[in-house]
Protein backbone atom coordinates (compact mmCIF):
# COMPACT_ATOMS: atom_id res chain seq x y z
CA UNK A 1 0.00 0.00 0.00
CA UNK A 2 1.06 3.57 -0.31
CA UNK A 3 2.87 5.59 2.24
CA UNK A 4 -0.18 7.40 3.46
CA UNK A 5 -2.13 4.35 4.41
CA UNK A 6 0.77 2.67 6.16
CA UNK A 7 1.40 5.86 8.08
CA UNK A 8 4.92 6.26 6.77
CA UNK A 9 6.15 9.80 6.43
CA UNK A 10 5.96 11.16 2.93
CA UNK A 11 9.41 11.24 1.44
CA UNK A 12 10.69 14.79 1.21
CA UNK A 13 11.84 14.29 -2.37
CA UNK A 14 9.00 13.17 -4.61
CA UNK A 15 9.91 9.86 -6.09
CA UNK A 16 9.05 9.31 -9.69
CA UNK A 17 7.59 5.86 -9.16
CA UNK A 18 5.76 4.72 -6.07
CA UNK A 19 6.51 1.06 -5.60
CA UNK A 20 3.67 -1.09 -4.33
CA UNK A 21 4.52 -3.39 -1.48
CA UNK A 22 6.23 -6.44 -2.77
CA UNK A 23 3.35 -8.88 -2.38
CA UNK A 24 0.26 -6.73 -2.90
CA UNK A 25 0.64 -6.93 -6.63
CA UNK A 26 0.52 -10.72 -6.49
CA UNK A 27 -2.51 -10.49 -4.22
CA UNK A 28 -4.43 -8.85 -7.07
CA UNK A 29 -3.69 -11.84 -9.26
CA UNK A 30 -4.44 -14.45 -6.63
CA UNK A 31 -8.26 -14.78 -6.79
CA UNK A 32 -8.31 -15.08 -10.57
CA UNK A 33 -5.41 -17.53 -10.48
CA UNK A 34 -7.13 -19.73 -7.89
CA UNK A 35 -10.37 -19.99 -9.86
CA UNK A 36 -8.68 -20.55 -13.21
CA UNK A 37 -6.29 -23.16 -11.82
CA UNK A 38 -9.03 -24.97 -9.92
CA UNK A 39 -11.59 -25.04 -12.73
CA UNK A 40 -9.34 -25.23 -15.80
CA UNK A 41 -5.78 -26.16 -14.84
CA UNK A 42 -6.52 -29.01 -12.50
CA UNK A 43 -9.19 -30.63 -14.69
CA UNK A 44 -6.88 -30.56 -17.69
CA UNK A 45 -4.20 -32.40 -15.74
CA UNK A 46 -6.83 -34.76 -14.43
CA UNK A 47 -7.98 -35.51 -17.97
CA UNK A 48 -4.45 -36.55 -18.87
CA UNK A 49 -4.47 -38.83 -15.83
CA UNK A 50 -7.90 -40.32 -16.55
CA UNK A 51 -6.86 -41.18 -20.09
CA UNK A 52 -4.68 -43.96 -18.62
CA UNK A 53 -7.57 -45.53 -16.71
CA UNK A 54 -10.82 -47.34 -17.32
CA UNK A 55 -13.12 -44.95 -15.53
CA UNK A 56 -16.86 -44.67 -14.95
CA UNK A 57 -17.67 -41.70 -12.72
CA UNK A 58 -21.22 -42.87 -12.06
CA UNK A 59 -20.14 -46.14 -10.43
CA UNK A 60 -16.85 -44.57 -9.33
CA UNK A 61 -14.94 -47.57 -10.68
CA UNK A 62 -11.43 -46.69 -11.80
CA UNK A 63 -8.85 -49.27 -12.88
CA UNK A 64 -5.44 -48.69 -14.38
CA UNK A 65 -5.36 -49.27 -18.12
CA UNK A 66 -1.87 -48.21 -19.17
CA UNK A 67 -1.98 -47.18 -22.80
CA UNK A 68 -4.92 -49.49 -23.58
CA UNK A 69 -7.26 -46.59 -24.28
CA UNK A 70 -4.86 -45.12 -26.80
CA UNK A 71 -4.25 -48.47 -28.50
CA UNK A 72 -7.99 -49.02 -28.60
CA UNK A 73 -8.90 -45.77 -30.24
CA UNK A 74 -6.14 -45.97 -32.81
CA UNK A 75 -7.40 -49.39 -33.81
CA UNK A 76 -10.98 -48.15 -34.01
CA UNK A 77 -12.30 -47.53 -37.53
CA UNK A 78 -14.91 -45.09 -36.25
CA UNK A 79 -12.18 -42.99 -34.65
CA UNK A 80 -10.32 -42.89 -37.96
CA UNK A 81 -13.55 -41.69 -39.50
CA UNK A 82 -13.83 -39.03 -36.78
CA UNK A 83 -10.32 -37.76 -37.49
CA UNK A 84 -11.16 -37.49 -41.17
CA UNK A 85 -14.46 -35.77 -40.41
CA UNK A 86 -12.66 -33.28 -38.17
CA UNK A 87 -10.26 -32.46 -40.98
CA UNK A 88 -13.08 -31.94 -43.48
CA UNK A 89 -15.04 -29.88 -40.96
CA UNK A 90 -12.13 -27.62 -40.02
CA UNK A 91 -10.78 -27.19 -43.52
CA UNK A 92 -14.19 -26.62 -45.10
CA UNK A 93 -15.41 -24.14 -42.53
CA UNK A 94 -12.22 -22.14 -42.06
CA UNK A 95 -11.29 -21.84 -45.72
CA UNK A 96 -14.74 -20.59 -46.72
CA UNK A 97 -14.82 -18.17 -43.81
CA UNK A 98 -11.40 -16.84 -44.77
CA UNK A 99 -12.45 -16.29 -48.36
CA UNK A 100 -15.74 -14.57 -47.56
CA UNK A 101 -14.23 -12.82 -44.56
CA UNK A 102 -11.66 -11.08 -46.76
CA UNK A 103 -14.33 -10.07 -49.25
CA UNK A 104 -16.52 -8.87 -46.38
CA UNK A 105 -13.74 -6.80 -44.85
CA UNK A 106 -13.03 -5.14 -48.19
CA UNK A 107 -16.74 -4.33 -48.56
CA UNK A 108 -17.05 -2.90 -45.07
CA UNK A 109 -13.93 -0.83 -45.63
CA UNK A 110 -15.55 1.07 -48.52
CA UNK A 111 -17.28 4.39 -48.14
CA UNK A 112 -21.04 4.05 -48.45
CA UNK A 113 -24.16 5.41 -46.90
CA UNK A 114 -25.38 3.61 -43.78
CA UNK A 115 -22.03 1.95 -43.22
CA UNK A 116 -22.32 1.93 -39.43
CA UNK A 117 -25.74 0.28 -39.48
CA UNK A 118 -24.73 -2.33 -42.06
CA UNK A 119 -21.57 -3.16 -40.14
CA UNK A 120 -23.72 -3.84 -37.12
CA UNK A 121 -26.29 -5.89 -39.02
CA UNK A 122 -23.89 -8.26 -40.76
CA UNK A 123 -22.34 -9.05 -37.40
CA UNK A 124 -25.55 -10.44 -35.99
CA UNK A 125 -24.91 -14.11 -36.90
CA UNK A 126 -21.75 -13.91 -34.83
CA UNK A 127 -23.70 -13.02 -31.67
CA UNK A 128 -26.29 -15.72 -32.32
CA UNK A 129 -26.44 -18.57 -29.78
CA UNK A 130 -25.32 -21.80 -31.41
CA UNK A 131 -28.55 -23.59 -30.56
CA UNK A 132 -30.54 -20.82 -32.16
CA UNK A 133 -28.38 -20.91 -35.30
CA UNK A 134 -28.79 -24.68 -35.43
CA UNK A 135 -32.53 -24.38 -35.03
CA UNK A 136 -33.03 -21.65 -37.65
CA UNK A 137 -31.05 -23.58 -40.23
CA UNK A 138 -32.72 -26.90 -39.42
CA UNK A 139 -36.00 -25.23 -40.26
CA UNK A 140 -34.65 -23.73 -43.50
CA UNK A 141 -32.96 -26.97 -44.58
CA UNK A 142 -35.82 -29.25 -43.50
CA UNK A 143 -36.39 -32.08 -45.96
CA UNK A 144 -40.20 -31.87 -45.93
CA UNK A 145 -41.17 -28.26 -45.36
CA UNK A 146 -37.84 -26.45 -45.72
CA UNK A 147 -37.69 -23.05 -47.34
CA UNK A 148 -34.49 -23.80 -49.25
CA UNK A 149 -35.98 -26.77 -51.07
CA UNK A 150 -39.04 -24.72 -51.89
CA UNK A 151 -36.91 -21.92 -53.33
CA UNK A 152 -34.75 -24.28 -55.37
CA UNK A 153 -37.81 -26.04 -56.74
CA UNK A 154 -39.49 -22.79 -57.68
CA UNK A 155 -36.30 -21.88 -59.54
CA UNK A 156 -36.34 -25.34 -61.18
CA UNK A 157 -32.88 -26.11 -59.87
CA UNK A 158 -34.01 -29.36 -58.25
CA UNK A 159 -36.94 -31.64 -59.00
CA UNK A 160 -37.44 -33.21 -55.57
CA UNK A 161 -36.88 -31.90 -52.06
CA UNK A 162 -33.47 -32.80 -50.63
CA UNK A 163 -33.14 -33.86 -46.98
CA UNK A 164 -29.97 -31.79 -46.57
CA UNK A 165 -29.23 -32.66 -42.98
CA UNK A 166 -30.21 -36.31 -42.95
CA UNK A 167 -28.58 -37.69 -46.07
CA UNK A 168 -24.91 -38.71 -45.74
CA UNK A 169 -23.69 -36.85 -48.82
CA UNK A 170 -24.90 -33.40 -47.76
CA UNK A 171 -24.99 -33.49 -43.95
CA UNK A 172 -21.44 -32.31 -43.29
CA UNK A 173 -21.63 -29.67 -46.02
CA UNK A 174 -24.81 -28.31 -44.46
CA UNK A 175 -23.17 -28.07 -41.04
CA UNK A 176 -20.23 -26.27 -42.61
CA UNK A 177 -22.67 -23.83 -44.21
CA UNK A 178 -24.13 -23.02 -40.79
CA UNK A 179 -20.70 -22.53 -39.24
CA UNK A 180 -19.66 -20.31 -42.14
CA UNK A 181 -22.81 -18.26 -41.58
CA UNK A 182 -21.82 -17.75 -37.94
CA UNK A 183 -18.11 -17.24 -38.61
CA UNK A 184 -17.84 -14.80 -41.53
CA UNK A 185 -18.47 -11.72 -39.36
CA UNK A 186 -15.61 -12.63 -37.04
CA UNK A 187 -13.17 -12.79 -39.93
CA UNK A 188 -14.55 -9.65 -41.52
CA UNK A 189 -14.22 -7.68 -38.29
CA UNK A 190 -10.72 -8.83 -37.48
CA UNK A 191 -9.51 -8.07 -40.99
CA UNK A 192 -11.38 -4.79 -41.14
CA UNK A 193 -9.60 -3.70 -37.98
CA UNK A 194 -6.29 -4.61 -39.58
CA UNK A 195 -7.12 -2.82 -42.83
CA UNK A 196 -8.00 0.33 -40.96
CA UNK A 197 -4.51 0.49 -39.48
CA UNK A 198 -3.00 0.64 -42.98
CA UNK A 199 -1.95 4.25 -43.59
CA UNK A 200 -4.00 5.68 -46.44
CA UNK A 201 -1.01 7.49 -47.98
CA UNK A 202 0.44 4.06 -48.78
CA UNK A 203 -2.64 3.23 -50.81
CA UNK A 204 -2.74 6.69 -52.37
CA UNK A 205 0.86 6.51 -53.44
CA UNK A 206 0.48 3.08 -54.98
CA UNK A 207 -2.46 4.44 -56.99
CA UNK A 208 -0.39 7.42 -58.04
CA UNK A 209 2.26 4.97 -59.20
CA UNK A 210 -0.36 3.61 -61.56
CA UNK A 211 -1.49 0.48 -59.78
CA UNK A 212 -5.15 -0.43 -60.21
CA UNK A 213 -7.38 -1.39 -57.28
CA UNK A 214 -6.72 -5.11 -57.71
CA UNK A 215 -2.94 -4.65 -57.74
CA UNK A 216 -3.09 -2.24 -54.83
CA UNK A 217 -5.04 -4.77 -52.81
CA UNK A 218 -2.68 -7.68 -53.41
CA UNK A 219 0.64 -5.85 -53.43
CA UNK A 220 0.10 -3.19 -50.79
CA UNK A 221 -2.77 -4.12 -48.49
CA UNK A 222 -2.54 -7.89 -48.43
CA UNK A 223 1.06 -8.13 -47.11
CA UNK A 224 0.14 -5.63 -44.39
CA UNK A 225 -2.85 -7.49 -43.07
CA UNK A 226 -1.35 -10.95 -43.61
CA UNK A 227 -0.16 -11.28 -39.98
CA UNK A 228 -3.68 -10.56 -38.71
CA UNK A 229 -5.10 -12.97 -41.25
CA UNK A 230 -2.78 -15.72 -40.05
CA UNK A 231 -3.69 -15.08 -36.43
CA UNK A 232 -7.39 -15.09 -37.21
CA UNK A 233 -7.13 -18.30 -39.20
CA UNK A 234 -5.22 -20.07 -36.42
CA UNK A 235 -7.68 -18.89 -33.79
CA UNK A 236 -10.57 -20.05 -35.89
CA UNK A 237 -8.98 -23.44 -36.61
CA UNK A 238 -8.73 -24.16 -32.91
CA UNK A 239 -12.25 -22.95 -32.16
CA UNK A 240 -13.75 -24.85 -35.06
CA UNK A 241 -11.95 -28.00 -34.01
CA UNK A 242 -13.58 -27.89 -30.58
CA UNK A 243 -16.94 -26.59 -31.70
CA UNK A 244 -19.54 -29.31 -31.58
CA UNK A 245 -22.76 -27.57 -30.57
CA UNK A 246 -24.18 -27.76 -34.08
CA UNK A 247 -23.58 -31.50 -34.33
CA UNK A 248 -24.96 -32.10 -30.87
CA UNK A 249 -28.18 -30.31 -31.69
CA UNK A 250 -28.69 -31.27 -35.32
CA UNK A 251 -27.13 -34.56 -36.35
CA UNK A 252 -25.68 -36.27 -33.26
CA UNK A 253 -22.81 -37.41 -35.45
CA UNK A 254 -25.03 -39.08 -38.03
CA UNK A 255 -26.05 -40.02 -40.64
CA UNK A 256 -23.68 -43.00 -40.84
CA UNK A 257 -21.01 -41.26 -38.70
CA UNK A 258 -20.64 -38.63 -41.41
CA UNK A 259 -20.65 -35.71 -38.96
CA UNK A 260 -18.92 -37.37 -36.02
CA UNK A 261 -15.85 -35.27 -35.18
CA UNK A 262 -13.20 -36.11 -32.57
CA UNK A 263 -14.62 -34.05 -29.67
CA UNK A 264 -18.13 -35.25 -30.44
CA UNK A 265 -17.04 -38.86 -30.40
CA UNK A 266 -15.24 -38.24 -27.11
CA UNK A 267 -18.40 -36.70 -25.70
CA UNK A 268 -20.60 -39.64 -26.63
CA UNK A 269 -17.97 -42.16 -25.53
CA UNK A 270 -18.11 -40.51 -22.12
CA UNK A 271 -21.78 -39.71 -21.68
CA UNK A 272 -23.45 -42.50 -23.66
CA UNK A 273 -21.00 -45.37 -23.21
CA UNK A 274 -19.72 -44.10 -19.83
CA UNK A 275 -16.12 -44.80 -20.88
CA UNK A 276 -14.57 -41.64 -19.52
CA UNK A 277 -11.01 -42.95 -19.76
CA UNK A 278 -11.31 -43.71 -23.42
CA UNK A 279 -13.06 -40.41 -24.05
CA UNK A 280 -10.22 -38.59 -22.28
CA UNK A 281 -7.68 -40.31 -24.51
CA UNK A 282 -9.58 -39.08 -27.59
CA UNK A 283 -9.63 -35.58 -26.17
CA UNK A 284 -5.88 -35.84 -25.57
CA UNK A 285 -5.30 -36.74 -29.21
CA UNK A 286 -7.32 -33.69 -30.17
CA UNK A 287 -5.40 -31.49 -27.72
CA UNK A 288 -2.04 -32.77 -28.96
CA UNK A 289 -2.94 -32.00 -32.57
CA UNK A 290 -4.13 -28.52 -31.64
CA UNK A 291 -1.07 -27.82 -29.51
CA UNK A 292 0.95 -27.59 -32.70
CA UNK A 293 -1.42 -24.92 -33.97
CA UNK A 294 -1.34 -23.04 -30.66
CA UNK A 295 2.44 -22.93 -30.60
CA UNK A 296 2.40 -21.56 -34.12
CA UNK A 297 -0.10 -18.94 -32.95
CA UNK A 298 1.98 -17.85 -29.96
CA UNK A 299 5.04 -17.45 -32.14
CA UNK A 300 3.05 -15.25 -34.48
CA UNK A 301 1.89 -13.14 -31.54
CA UNK A 302 5.42 -12.90 -30.18
CA UNK A 303 6.61 -11.73 -33.60
CA UNK A 304 3.89 -9.09 -33.59
CA UNK A 305 5.08 -7.97 -30.18
CA UNK A 306 1.68 -8.52 -28.56
CA UNK A 307 3.22 -10.37 -25.62
CA UNK A 308 5.82 -7.71 -24.92
CA UNK A 309 5.17 -5.14 -22.34
CA UNK A 310 6.27 -1.63 -22.91
CA UNK B 1 -13.91 12.81 -67.45
CA UNK B 2 -10.43 14.11 -66.88
CA UNK B 3 -7.62 12.26 -65.16
CA UNK B 4 -8.25 13.73 -61.77
CA UNK B 5 -11.81 12.50 -61.48
CA UNK B 6 -10.71 9.03 -62.61
CA UNK B 7 -8.15 8.97 -59.85
CA UNK B 8 -10.76 10.13 -57.40
CA UNK B 9 -13.17 7.37 -58.37
CA UNK B 10 -10.50 4.74 -57.93
CA UNK B 11 -9.68 6.01 -54.53
CA UNK B 12 -13.30 5.58 -53.59
CA UNK B 13 -13.00 1.87 -54.31
CA UNK B 14 -15.43 -0.62 -55.82
CA UNK B 15 -18.00 0.42 -58.42
CA UNK B 16 -21.21 1.38 -56.61
CA UNK B 17 -23.50 -1.16 -58.26
CA UNK B 18 -21.21 -4.08 -57.56
CA UNK B 19 -20.73 -2.88 -53.99
CA UNK B 20 -24.45 -2.71 -53.30
CA UNK B 21 -25.24 -6.02 -54.98
CA UNK B 22 -22.66 -7.70 -52.77
CA UNK B 23 -23.78 -5.90 -49.64
CA UNK B 24 -27.41 -6.79 -50.22
CA UNK B 25 -26.46 -10.39 -50.93
CA UNK B 26 -24.52 -10.51 -47.69
CA UNK B 27 -27.32 -8.91 -45.67
CA UNK B 28 -29.81 -11.40 -47.11
CA UNK B 29 -27.61 -14.34 -46.16
CA UNK B 30 -26.87 -12.95 -42.70
CA UNK B 31 -30.39 -11.90 -41.77
CA UNK B 32 -32.52 -14.24 -43.88
CA UNK B 33 -32.64 -16.95 -41.22
CA UNK B 34 -33.81 -14.39 -38.64
CA UNK B 35 -36.52 -13.05 -40.91
CA UNK B 36 -37.73 -16.54 -41.68
CA UNK B 37 -37.80 -17.44 -37.98
CA UNK B 38 -39.74 -14.27 -37.21
CA UNK B 39 -42.29 -14.95 -39.97
CA UNK B 40 -42.67 -18.56 -38.88
CA UNK B 41 -43.26 -17.59 -35.28
CA UNK B 42 -46.32 -15.55 -36.33
CA UNK B 43 -47.96 -18.39 -38.23
CA UNK B 44 -50.53 -20.65 -36.62
CA UNK B 45 -49.33 -24.25 -36.30
CA UNK B 46 -51.56 -25.45 -39.16
CA UNK B 47 -49.80 -23.12 -41.62
CA UNK B 48 -46.29 -24.28 -40.78
CA UNK B 49 -46.52 -27.55 -42.62
CA UNK B 50 -47.70 -26.60 -46.08
CA UNK B 51 -46.16 -27.52 -49.38
CA UNK B 52 -45.28 -25.53 -51.40
CA UNK B 53 -44.18 -23.19 -48.64
CA UNK B 54 -46.29 -20.08 -48.02
CA UNK B 55 -43.94 -17.27 -47.16
CA UNK B 56 -46.11 -14.74 -45.39
CA UNK B 57 -48.53 -15.76 -42.67
CA UNK B 58 -52.14 -15.83 -43.95
CA UNK B 59 -53.29 -14.79 -40.53
CA UNK B 60 -50.82 -13.19 -38.19
CA UNK B 61 -51.07 -15.06 -34.93
CA UNK B 62 -49.27 -14.75 -31.63
CA UNK B 63 -50.54 -18.10 -30.42
CA UNK B 64 -47.02 -19.61 -30.54
CA UNK B 65 -45.84 -17.03 -28.03
CA UNK B 66 -48.82 -17.71 -25.78
CA UNK B 67 -48.23 -21.46 -25.95
CA UNK B 68 -44.56 -20.94 -25.25
CA UNK B 69 -45.27 -19.36 -21.89
CA UNK B 70 -48.34 -21.44 -21.04
CA UNK B 71 -47.24 -24.92 -22.08
CA UNK B 72 -43.52 -24.83 -21.42
CA UNK B 73 -41.14 -23.73 -18.72
CA UNK B 74 -39.70 -21.02 -20.96
CA UNK B 75 -40.01 -18.27 -18.38
CA UNK B 76 -38.02 -20.44 -15.98
CA UNK B 77 -35.32 -20.92 -18.64
CA UNK B 78 -35.19 -17.17 -19.12
CA UNK B 79 -34.87 -16.61 -15.40
CA UNK B 80 -32.02 -19.15 -15.20
CA UNK B 81 -30.22 -17.63 -18.19
CA UNK B 82 -30.45 -14.15 -16.73
CA UNK B 83 -29.18 -15.29 -13.34
CA UNK B 84 -26.26 -17.21 -14.82
CA UNK B 85 -25.28 -14.45 -17.24
CA UNK B 86 -25.48 -11.72 -14.62
CA UNK B 87 -23.63 -13.59 -11.88
CA UNK B 88 -20.96 -14.82 -14.28
CA UNK B 89 -20.42 -11.25 -15.38
CA UNK B 90 -20.12 -9.86 -11.84
CA UNK B 91 -17.87 -12.69 -10.64
CA UNK B 92 -15.59 -12.48 -13.65
CA UNK B 93 -15.22 -8.72 -13.38
CA UNK B 94 -14.35 -8.99 -9.70
CA UNK B 95 -11.62 -11.48 -10.54
CA UNK B 96 -10.38 -9.90 -13.75
CA UNK B 97 -10.13 -6.19 -12.95
CA UNK B 98 -7.53 -6.45 -10.15
CA UNK B 99 -5.58 -9.08 -12.05
CA UNK B 100 -5.57 -6.99 -15.22
CA UNK B 101 -4.50 -3.92 -13.25
CA UNK B 102 -1.61 -5.76 -11.69
CA UNK B 103 -0.47 -7.18 -15.01
CA UNK B 104 -0.67 -3.78 -16.65
CA UNK B 105 0.97 -1.67 -13.96
CA UNK B 106 3.29 -3.82 -11.89
CA UNK B 107 6.44 -5.75 -12.50
CA UNK B 108 5.32 -9.34 -12.19
CA UNK B 109 7.67 -12.25 -12.34
CA UNK B 110 6.89 -14.51 -15.29
CA UNK B 111 4.61 -11.93 -16.88
CA UNK B 112 5.35 -13.09 -20.38
CA UNK B 113 4.38 -16.61 -19.44
CA UNK B 114 1.18 -15.45 -17.76
CA UNK B 115 0.20 -13.40 -20.81
CA UNK B 116 0.88 -16.33 -23.12
CA UNK B 117 -1.21 -18.50 -20.85
CA UNK B 118 -4.09 -16.01 -20.82
CA UNK B 119 -4.27 -15.70 -24.57
CA UNK B 120 -3.90 -19.43 -25.19
CA UNK B 121 -6.64 -20.18 -22.68
CA UNK B 122 -9.06 -19.52 -25.51
CA UNK B 123 -7.75 -22.69 -27.02
CA UNK B 124 -8.56 -25.16 -24.29
CA UNK B 125 -10.57 -27.86 -25.98
CA UNK B 126 -13.77 -27.56 -23.98
CA UNK B 127 -14.24 -31.32 -24.34
CA UNK B 128 -11.29 -31.84 -21.95
CA UNK B 129 -12.98 -29.71 -19.31
CA UNK B 130 -16.35 -31.29 -19.85
CA UNK B 131 -14.90 -34.74 -19.28
CA UNK B 132 -12.92 -34.17 -16.13
CA UNK B 133 -15.04 -31.50 -14.49
CA UNK B 134 -18.03 -33.82 -14.43
CA UNK B 135 -16.74 -36.07 -11.66
CA UNK B 136 -15.21 -33.18 -9.73
CA UNK B 137 -18.49 -31.28 -9.79
CA UNK B 138 -20.37 -34.42 -8.87
CA UNK B 139 -18.25 -34.83 -5.74
CA UNK B 140 -18.75 -31.19 -4.79
CA UNK B 141 -22.50 -31.40 -5.39
CA UNK B 142 -22.33 -28.72 -8.08
CA UNK B 143 -24.00 -30.75 -10.82
CA UNK B 144 -27.51 -29.62 -11.73
CA UNK B 145 -27.03 -26.29 -10.02
CA UNK B 146 -26.84 -22.75 -11.36
CA UNK B 147 -23.92 -22.01 -9.03
CA UNK B 148 -21.87 -24.78 -10.62
CA UNK B 149 -22.62 -23.50 -14.08
CA UNK B 150 -21.66 -19.94 -13.10
CA UNK B 151 -18.36 -21.12 -11.69
CA UNK B 152 -17.44 -23.04 -14.82
CA UNK B 153 -18.44 -20.15 -17.09
CA UNK B 154 -16.51 -17.72 -14.92
CA UNK B 155 -13.34 -19.78 -15.00
CA UNK B 156 -13.68 -20.21 -18.72
CA UNK B 157 -14.05 -16.50 -19.57
CA UNK B 158 -11.76 -15.04 -16.89
CA UNK B 159 -8.42 -15.47 -18.72
CA UNK B 160 -9.58 -13.77 -21.88
CA UNK B 161 -11.37 -11.04 -19.91
CA UNK B 162 -8.14 -10.29 -18.03
CA UNK B 163 -6.39 -10.03 -21.36
CA UNK B 164 -9.01 -7.63 -22.68
CA UNK B 165 -9.08 -5.39 -19.62
CA UNK B 166 -5.30 -5.37 -19.38
CA UNK B 167 -5.30 -3.94 -22.89
CA UNK B 168 -7.61 -1.13 -21.75
CA UNK B 169 -5.44 -0.39 -18.71
CA UNK B 170 -2.38 -0.31 -20.98
CA UNK B 171 -4.00 2.37 -23.08
CA UNK B 172 -4.23 4.74 -20.11
CA UNK B 173 -0.97 6.67 -19.80
CA UNK B 174 1.00 5.85 -16.66
CA UNK B 175 1.48 9.55 -15.96
CA UNK B 176 -2.11 9.60 -14.75
CA UNK B 177 -1.30 7.06 -12.02
CA UNK B 178 1.68 9.04 -10.93
CA UNK B 179 -0.25 12.26 -10.77
CA UNK B 180 -2.88 10.54 -8.64
CA UNK B 181 -0.27 9.15 -6.31
CA UNK B 182 1.44 12.47 -5.92
CA UNK B 183 -1.95 13.89 -5.01
CA UNK B 184 -2.06 11.37 -2.19
CA UNK B 185 -4.23 8.56 -3.53
CA UNK B 186 -3.38 5.09 -2.41
CA UNK B 187 -3.54 2.37 -4.99
CA UNK B 188 -7.09 1.21 -4.36
CA UNK B 189 -8.34 4.81 -4.37
CA UNK B 190 -6.43 5.44 -7.54
CA UNK B 191 -8.06 2.48 -9.29
CA UNK B 192 -11.52 3.46 -8.07
CA UNK B 193 -11.50 7.19 -8.58
CA UNK B 194 -9.02 7.72 -11.38
CA UNK B 195 -8.66 4.66 -13.59
CA UNK B 196 -12.09 3.02 -13.49
CA UNK B 197 -14.00 6.09 -14.72
CA UNK B 198 -11.69 6.25 -17.76
CA UNK B 199 -12.09 2.53 -18.25
CA UNK B 200 -15.90 2.46 -18.31
CA UNK B 201 -16.24 1.96 -22.07
CA UNK B 202 -13.71 -0.85 -21.99
CA UNK B 203 -15.38 -2.49 -19.03
CA UNK B 204 -18.73 -2.33 -20.79
CA UNK B 205 -17.20 -4.14 -23.76
CA UNK B 206 -15.71 -6.80 -21.49
CA UNK B 207 -18.99 -7.22 -19.63
CA UNK B 208 -20.82 -7.56 -22.92
CA UNK B 209 -18.42 -10.22 -24.06
CA UNK B 210 -19.08 -12.18 -20.87
CA UNK B 211 -22.86 -11.78 -21.00
CA UNK B 212 -23.03 -12.82 -24.65
CA UNK B 213 -20.79 -15.80 -23.99
CA UNK B 214 -22.79 -16.97 -21.05
CA UNK B 215 -26.20 -16.32 -22.65
CA UNK B 216 -25.19 -18.39 -25.67
CA UNK B 217 -23.20 -21.12 -23.93
CA UNK B 218 -24.54 -24.59 -24.61
CA UNK B 219 -22.00 -27.35 -24.00
CA UNK B 220 -21.35 -26.76 -20.29
CA UNK B 221 -25.02 -26.07 -19.66
CA UNK B 222 -26.27 -29.24 -21.32
CA UNK B 223 -23.63 -31.34 -19.56
CA UNK B 224 -23.68 -29.91 -16.05
CA UNK B 225 -27.21 -28.53 -15.78
CA UNK B 226 -29.44 -30.82 -17.79
CA UNK B 227 -32.32 -31.01 -15.31
CA UNK B 228 -35.26 -28.89 -16.43
CA UNK B 229 -35.35 -26.71 -13.32
CA UNK B 230 -31.81 -25.46 -14.02
CA UNK B 231 -32.00 -25.33 -17.83
CA UNK B 232 -30.79 -22.18 -19.52
CA UNK B 233 -32.49 -20.97 -22.73
CA UNK B 234 -30.23 -22.85 -25.20
CA UNK B 235 -30.73 -26.16 -23.38
CA UNK B 236 -34.43 -25.46 -22.98
CA UNK B 237 -34.81 -24.65 -26.68
CA UNK B 238 -33.04 -27.85 -27.57
CA UNK B 239 -35.61 -29.82 -25.60
CA UNK B 240 -38.28 -28.63 -28.08
CA UNK B 241 -36.47 -30.52 -30.82
CA UNK B 242 -37.97 -33.96 -30.56
CA UNK B 243 -36.85 -37.17 -32.18
CA UNK B 244 -40.04 -37.45 -34.24
CA UNK B 245 -41.96 -34.23 -33.86
CA UNK B 246 -40.26 -30.91 -33.50
CA UNK B 247 -42.33 -28.06 -32.12
CA UNK B 248 -41.40 -25.46 -34.69
CA UNK B 249 -44.02 -23.07 -33.38
CA UNK B 250 -42.49 -23.10 -29.89
CA UNK B 251 -38.93 -23.15 -31.21
CA UNK B 252 -39.32 -20.13 -33.45
CA UNK B 253 -41.19 -18.12 -30.84
CA UNK B 254 -38.63 -19.06 -28.20
CA UNK B 255 -35.85 -18.28 -30.64
CA UNK B 256 -37.17 -14.79 -31.28
CA UNK B 257 -37.42 -14.08 -27.56
CA UNK B 258 -33.98 -15.55 -26.87
CA UNK B 259 -32.41 -13.49 -29.64
CA UNK B 260 -34.02 -10.15 -28.76
CA UNK B 261 -32.06 -9.14 -25.65
CA UNK B 262 -28.75 -10.27 -27.07
CA UNK B 263 -29.34 -8.45 -30.35
CA UNK B 264 -30.39 -5.21 -28.70
CA UNK B 265 -27.44 -5.42 -26.37
CA UNK B 266 -25.06 -6.35 -29.15
CA UNK B 267 -26.12 -3.67 -31.60
CA UNK B 268 -26.02 -0.98 -28.96
CA UNK B 269 -22.42 -1.70 -28.04
CA UNK B 270 -21.01 -3.44 -31.11
CA UNK B 271 -18.56 -0.71 -31.96
CA UNK B 272 -16.87 -0.82 -28.58
CA UNK B 273 -17.01 -4.57 -28.35
CA UNK B 274 -15.29 -4.96 -31.67
CA UNK B 275 -12.54 -2.45 -31.04
CA UNK B 276 -11.96 -4.19 -27.72
CA UNK B 277 -11.93 -7.72 -29.06
CA UNK B 278 -9.68 -6.95 -31.98
CA UNK B 279 -7.17 -4.90 -30.01
CA UNK B 280 -5.43 -8.03 -28.78
CA UNK B 281 -4.60 -9.29 -32.22
CA UNK B 282 -4.11 -6.04 -34.05
CA UNK B 283 -1.66 -3.90 -32.24
CA UNK B 284 -0.86 -0.81 -34.12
Amino acid sequence: MSQIETGMPVAPVQRKKVKPARYTKYLYLLPAAVVVIAVIGYPVLRAIYISFFHYNPLSGKMTFAGIDNYLNIFGNKVFHRAIWNSIVWIFGAVSLQTLFGIIGAVLLNQNFRGRGVIRGLVLIPWATPSVLAAMMWMWILDGNYGMLNDLLMRLDLIQLPIPWLSQPSTAMASLILIDVWQGIPFFAVMLLAAMQTIPSDLIESSKLDGANAWQTFWRVMFPLFLPTLLITVTLRIVWTASYMDLMMVITQGGPAYRTLTIPLMAYYTAYSDLKFGMAASMAMVQAALLLVVVIFYLRLLAKQGVLDHE
Amino acid sequence: MNRITVGYRLRKGLPRVLLWVMLIGWLTFALGPYVWMLLTSFKPLSQLFTWPVRYLPEVWSVKSYGDLFRQTEFSLFMRNSIIVAFCTMVLTMLLAVPAAFSLSRHRIRGKKFILAFLISSQFFPSILLVLSLFSIMKQLGLLQSLVGLMLVNTAFVTPFTIWLIKGFFDSIPKEIDEAAKIDGCNEVQMIRHVLLPVLVPGLVAAAAYIVIFSWNEFLFAVTFASAERVNTIPVGLKSFIGEYATRWDLLTAGGVIAALPILIFFISIQRRLISGLTSGAVKS
